[in-house]
């Protein structure tokens, strides 16, 4: 960045001063929302990859008791091993169900005498064009009580709410924009007043109104850079306290996701991306006024 | 002041008004002064501030190029009315100003920076900027056009020596006296060897010497091919040198020889 040019003294302006402070605040919160909108949609990505093409069959326990129930199996897994659509059927042994309620009930009661239904994991061959409903009828025929999951219900209401979460943070990262944008109009606005006669000096000894504005965007511009990295700084060190305190706590996979480069580059993005924001709002706000003169 | 022996001034003036100061081109073209037409033409000129009475009323007259006037009146007569339509800080409520042969009232604002470039003003009050040096405010009207202050420093120098300030060339307008301050406004105005200077009561704040010492400056330049037009109320000025007068009485003018 070039040296700020001397010709009017914005440096000393008490009206600007508050900009870097309100600018961090900002960034702060925009990173925070930024972050937050990343991780569900990691984490939405791996739902969506993890089940895409799979489903879930459940046969309930026989009243007729285990040999019932496993001849139930069977009859099941045929049914599907037979149908073109499905590329693998397996069915997970009880003590594999039982563990799956584990984190649910606890490990007593999972291993309790409660009747713990017979799940059976399906892979769809790729591209396959496979009627749920007619499959769960027919599995239903052959096997009162079985029900077919095919984790669209599960998923669209997680992908709905995830779609909720990153619209928030869509609007609070464009509230945060428009607040440090109104901050720095507001600054420059003063600027103009401060300066008003050294400004009349400059445009009738022939200087452009860009060579005005030039001064008031570089000033934002530092001030904005200078108040992005603080608030940057102070996400990144919350962001990772976070993960030190919740890391260890299951929330639909979000602990398991973990920040890559892209992720670490758009967060970085805010502080430069906050001083461009502060350096088009003087240059607009300055423009503008000084375009009312002759 | 210093005591500088006045030939030698003027060599370091030249010296500093043809180095190439500017990284700008030097504007819109200028049809008129290159054909020897007016320099500045007024034709039936009015202007008023708001809804307020009219200060000018109608106004006509042009000045060629490498003319040197005096603009002379009472006060209140609108003389520096007069010199802001020149200056172009506002526009005349009815007439024509053509100004090195543009039109004012139909020239895009975007090309009134490079007009206003093309022309000095030594402004009534001054107008320095407070928190520059006598330097910075001089080096100004050339880094508003594109030079780098490192560029300039040197002949802006030689310039504030020239008017007598050579000891305060850092001084800020505040620590000098009014006299001293008017002359760096002069030297300010000249430092870019305008097309046309225009001079608000340049001699109201310093003695006699001194403002026969800036007239002499003005009218180097004026042989160096700079229009000049000096608003003064001081007769005894006028009288010592052979311009012809522009009176304003009453908001017209008349053009009248030298006293």
């Amino acid at each position: 960045m070039a040296k700020e040019t001397a010709d009017l003294p914005l440096r000393h302006d008490a009206a600007s001063r508050f900009v870097p402070y309100v600018i961090a605040v900002m960034v702060y919160m925009a990173a925070l929302a930024l972050a937050g909108a990343m991780l569900v949609a990691s984490a939405v990505g791996g739902w969506t990859e993890g089940l895409r093409g799979t489903m879930t069959v459940h046969i309930m326990p026989n009243p007729a008791g285990a040999a019932a129930t496993a001849k139930d199996l069977e009859k099941a897994l045929t049914l599907l091993r037979a149908d073109p659509h499905i590329a693998a059927a397996r069915a997970l042994d009880e003590t594999a169900s039982r563990a799956l309620l584990k984190p649910w009930l606890g490990a007593g009661a999972a291993a309790a005498e409660i009747p713990v239904p017979r799940l059976i994991d399906v892979s769809l061959r790729r591209g396959a064009k496979l009627d749920p409903n007619a499959l769960a009828a027919r599995l239903r025929k052959a096997v009162p009580g079985a029900e077919l999951d095919d984790h669209r219900r599960w998923l669209s209401r997680l992908l709905g709410l995830a779609g909720s979460l990153e619209t928030v943070a869509l609007l609070v990262l464009m509230l945060a924009a428009a607040a440090a944008a109104l901050a720095v109009v507001f600054a420059a606005r003063a600027g103009l007043a401060v300066h008003k006669r050294a400004i009349e000096i400059l445009h009738l000894i022939g200087a452009r109104d860009t060579y005005i504005a030039v001064q008031f965007q570089r000033r934002a511009f530092m001030q904005a850079l200078m108040g992005g990295v603080v608030g940057l700084g102070a996400a990144i060190a919350s962001l990772l306290a976070m993960g030190k305190l919740f890391g260890g706590v299951e929330l639909f996979g979000l602990n398991q996701v973990r920040f890559g480069p892209l992720h670490w580059t758009a967060l970085a993005a805010l502080a430069p991306g906050a001083a461009l924001i502060a350096m088009a709002a003087a240059r607009f706000t300055v423009l503008r006024s000084l375009a009312r003169r002759l | 002041m210093s005591a500088v022996a006045a030939p030698e001034c003027k060599s370091q003036v030249v010296t500093v008004m043809e180095s190439p100061a500017t990284t700008e081109p030097p504007g819109p073209a200028a049809p008129a002064d290159q054909a020897g037409a007016a320099i500045v033409r007024f034709e039936h000129v009015g202007m008023r501030y708001g809804a307020g009475p009219e200060i000018l009323r109608d106004v006509s007259f042009a000045l060629p190029p490498r003319s040197f006037h005096f603009l002379t009146g009472p006060s209140g007569a609108g003389k520096s009315s007069l010199l802001k339509l020149l200056y172009l800080d506002h526009l005349p409520s009815h007439g024509r100003i053509e100004i090195f042969g543009r039109d004012i009232a139909s020239t895009p604002r975007g090309e009134l920076p490079a007009i206003r470039r093309r022309i000095g003003v030594v402004f009534q009050d001054f107008r320095l900027i407070d928190h520059l040096s006598a330097l910075e405010n001089v080096a100004l009207a050339l880094i508003v056009a594109g030079a780098r202050l490192e560029q300039v420093r040197e002949h802006v120098a030689e310039m504030l020596r020239w008017v007598g300030l050579g000891e305060q060339i850092h001084a800020k307008p505040a620590t000098l006296s009014g006299g001293e301050q008017q002359r760096v406004a002069i030297a300010r105005a000249v430092i870019g060897k305008p097309n046309l200077l225009l001079a608000d009561e340049p001699t109201g704040s310093v003695d006699d010497a001194v403002a026969m010492r800036i007239l002499y400056l003005f009218e180097e330049l004026n042989k160096m091919g700079t229009t000049v037009l000096v608003a003064t109320h001081n007769d005894k000025l006028v009288s010592s040198f052979a311009h012809p007068r522009l009176d304003l009485q009453a908001g017209e003018t008349s053009l009248l020889p030298p006293a």
